[in-house]
């Protein structure tokens, strides 16, 4: 490299790769993968939901936890924000999950239509 | 695909030695067998300071840390965590919250690192230390660019000296000074050299900045380069850390490979190169003289100062000499700026400092805290205090060169002054804890062994004086001291210290000094009553069957290994013969019914 703004450059690459190791995004997005999350196919959502994040520079960690409880809405994914509020999306695919991204994330609207409480499930 | 999970190894010597190179193999194979290898990215990192728990593996972003991690362990974090998100509850590194008294996995909450502050280890445990990327991510070689970009030379060495920068070597010299000193010296040929001679046992702080952060050290020295008008650069370490001295040759390559290091670094007119050379390992080639000498390929011997090496040092010419620790705070300095860094600390001593905690302490490991932080704090909060319940003894700081600290000294702050104030030192940082089952003459015996070892012979004082030092230790452990042997000693010492060529020799007798001022009652209770309170010295101590209390259970003999216990089981009570006794407790440690006793 020739010039400090290369540095910066290469910087700002290399940071994108282990900024997740820190965590304490603005969002945490956490996706329930037991083996009810996995076989409803919870694996292809937190892909998307990792590659998506990290195409688009969104502020959020994507974790994985254990089962949620609720098997039959699997995959489950939830969406902690920065004030600790929190939205549970379910029947996530990753279709949906892009979409949760762009409105929750991108635009800080819930995407009502696919959370819990839409999905007429009595709690 | 971008990775989800980073699954942080500690690959140090400590965590290496068990078996944390398996691990990580193994970590890679499971992860490769469930498909994992796009999302999870197994890195190989540095220190994470709590060797006690070793061997330790972070999962991030969940920031889980894993401790005692052993291969066999492997299989089920990968299925269990990354698989299925299910952290490894009993292998999770957890602490007791005092208010609650309820377990804690939070990092933050954990004691041992609620209370320290990393500044040189800031990047140990966090990077891959074999990737320049990963440094470069943390804001790494910006100080140099920005110094090559902005600052004049002087300005750099204004900053350092405004920081408040002391040498963490061991002596505490200001390192802005030492800078001026050489800057000061006509333009021409001159030498950057970075301490990495760690000599003091039990300290490995410079070793973990090495094999964790081996880039830090690397911009801090052509940052020095710059500021003292020098292009090229010497890193001298001992051929006994394999691991940092393979971390550095990667580090040199990379950073040469990235032009960060060689000719015009970063389109300046700043030509910078560093070198590797290798110690054999002599305690004396950490004094700043005998360490030129070695790198000249002379045998290592100090030299007489003046002239300081900032005037006249390798090959003759303006060299500065820093320790490794101190190079790894320079970079920050200058990215975070002087004021940032001289708000932290007491009053004469800036920043923080990092010590090596080692012998009777729960958690032994690296912990670096602000300078001002209490032995206390150290010891009990970080350090968890003496394992078993044990009665804390004193604490040895500053290795062969310091001394002790007891009780009485528990509360005071931390920082180069006070230690010389109280008759240690800082030194490189080394931390010995001592219990009550430690004798004091063993531990000044054991440092004074050290020396015997490692005088490079040149000075009388220090070749024959520290000889003669050692066969008094001797002979008060043995039984064969006097009052008259504890005067001679002191008296001994104090000419050694004043007559001696270079620091070894002048700071040698500083343990004998320090115990004997501290812990008279145990050197007069070897000389007068021949006894050894702690039960230590072997010579001064006989073993005996308490009659009454023998069962006869025949278990001590069957352990004597040297068949000095006779007895009849079941009938007759046992004995030893004290001239077969080679007093290696074993009998003791067999009894159930607390009839051998030791006196």
């Amino acid at each position: 490299m020739k010039s400090l703004s290369d540095l910066q450059r290469i910087r700002d690459e290399a940071k994108k790769r282990v900024s997740m190791r820190e965590g304490n995004q603005e969002y945490r997005i956490v996706v329930g993968m037991a083996t009810c999350g996995i076989a409803a196919g919870a694996r292809p959502v937190l892909t998307t939901l990792v590659e998506e994040a990290a195409k688009n520079n969104y502020p959020v960690t994507v974790t994985q936890t254990g089962c949620i409880g609720m098997c039959t809405l699997e995959p489950i994914v939830e969406v902690f924000g920065p004030q600790g509020d929190k939205t549970t999306y379910v029947l996530v695919d990753s279709k949906k999950a892009v979409e949760i991204l762009e409105e929750h994330i991108g635009k800080g609207k819930v995407k009502s239509e696919y959370t819990v409480g839409a999905s007429g499930v009595a709690l | 695909m971008m990775e989800r999970v980073h699954v942080l190894v500690c690959a140090g010597t400590g965590c290496t030695s068990s078996q944390s190179d398996v691990i990580v193999e193994k970590f890679r194979s499971y992860v490769r067998q469930f498909d994992l290898q796009e999302e999870v990215k197994v890195i190989k990192t540095g220190c994470f300071g709590l060797c006690q728990k070793g061997p330790i593996v972070a999962i991030h972003p969940d920031k889980t840390f894993y401790c005692h991690v052993t291969p066999a362990d492997v299989e089920e974090i990968v299925v269990e965590h990354l698989y299925k998100g299910r952290p490894v509850k009993r292998l999770e590194l957890s602490d007791i919250d005092e208010e609650t008294k309820e377990k804690v996995f939070d990092i933050d909450k954990i004691r041992f690192y609620a209370k320290q502050m990393r500044i040189a280890l800031k990047n140990c445990g966090v990077i891959n230390p074999e990737d320049i990327d990963e440094y470069i991510a943390q804001d790494g070689y910006m100080a140099l660019g920005k110094v090559l970009e902005s600052m004049s030379p002087q300005q750099v060495i204004d900053e350092i000296k405004k920081s408040g920068l002391r040498g963490r070597g061991g002596g505490g010299f200001p390192t802005g000074l030492k800078w001026q000193f050489a800057a000061n010296q006509p333009k021409g040929q001159k030498y950057v050299i970075c301490n990495a001679d760690e000599g003091d046992p039990g300290a490995f702080m410079d070793r973990s900045i090495l094999e964790g952060d081996p880039h830090a050290v690397l911009e801090a020295m052509s940052i020095a380069g710059y500021a003292i008008g020098a292009n090229h650069g010497y890193v001298y370490i001992r051929a006994e850390y394999p691991i940092a001295v393979e971390r550095l040759e990667i580090a040199i390559g990379q950073a040469k490979n990235y032009g960060l290091l060689g000719k015009k670094i970063l389109g300046s007119k700043f030509d910078f190169d560093i070198e590797i050379r290798l110690g054999a390992g002599a305690f004396v080639c950490g004094e700043e003289t005998a360490l030129i000498a070695s790198i000249e390929g002379k045998r290592g011997m100090p030299m007489p100062k003046p002239p300081f090496p900032a005037i006249s040092g390798v090959w003759g010419k303006p060299t500065i000499i820093n320790n490794v620790e101190t190079f790894a705070n320079v970079p920050i300095i200058l990215l975070k700026g002087s004021d940032w860094f001289a708000s932290i600390g007491t009053e004469k001593s800036k920043g923080t400092k990092v010590f090596a905690l080692g012998g009777k302490i729960v958690n032994t490991g690296l912990v670096e805290i602000p300078m001002g932080t209490t032995l206390r704090e150290v010891i009990y909060e970080i350090g968890g205090g003496c394992p078993g319940n044990k009665n804390f003894k004193a604490v040895q700081t500053g290795g062969p060169s310091g001394g002790c600290l007891t009780e009485n000294d528990l509360d005071t702050p931390i920082d180069f002054d006070s230690l010389v104030a109280l008759g240690s030192m800082m030194g490189s940082g080394g931390m010995i804890v001592l219990d009550e089952d430690n004798c004091i003459v063993d531990v000044a015996r054991f440092y004074m062994d050290f020396i015997v070892d490692e005088s490079c012979g040149k000075c009388t004082p220090c070749r024959v004086g520290t000889k003669r030092l050692l066969e008094m230790l001797n002979d008060v452990c043995e039984g064969r001291g006097s009052l008259q042997t504890l005067h001679d000693m002191e008296d001994l010492a104090h000419k050694i210290k004043d007559t001696s060529l270079c620091g070894l020799g002048q700071t040698a007798p500083n343990p004998v000094l320090s115990t004997l001022r501290l812990f008279r009652d145990e050197y007069l209770a070897h000389v007068v009553k021949k006894k050894c309170p702690s039960g230590v010295c072997k010579s001064l101590l006989t073993y005996s069957i308490i009659t009454d209390k023998c069962r006869k259970c025949s278990l001590c003999a069957k352990q004597c290994p040297t068949g000095a216990i006779s007895g009849v089981p079941g009938k007759e009570p046992y004995v030893i013969d004290a001239s077969k006794c080679i007093k290696c407790g074993a009998c003791m440690t067999a009894c159930r019914f607390d009839a051998v006793v030791r006196v």
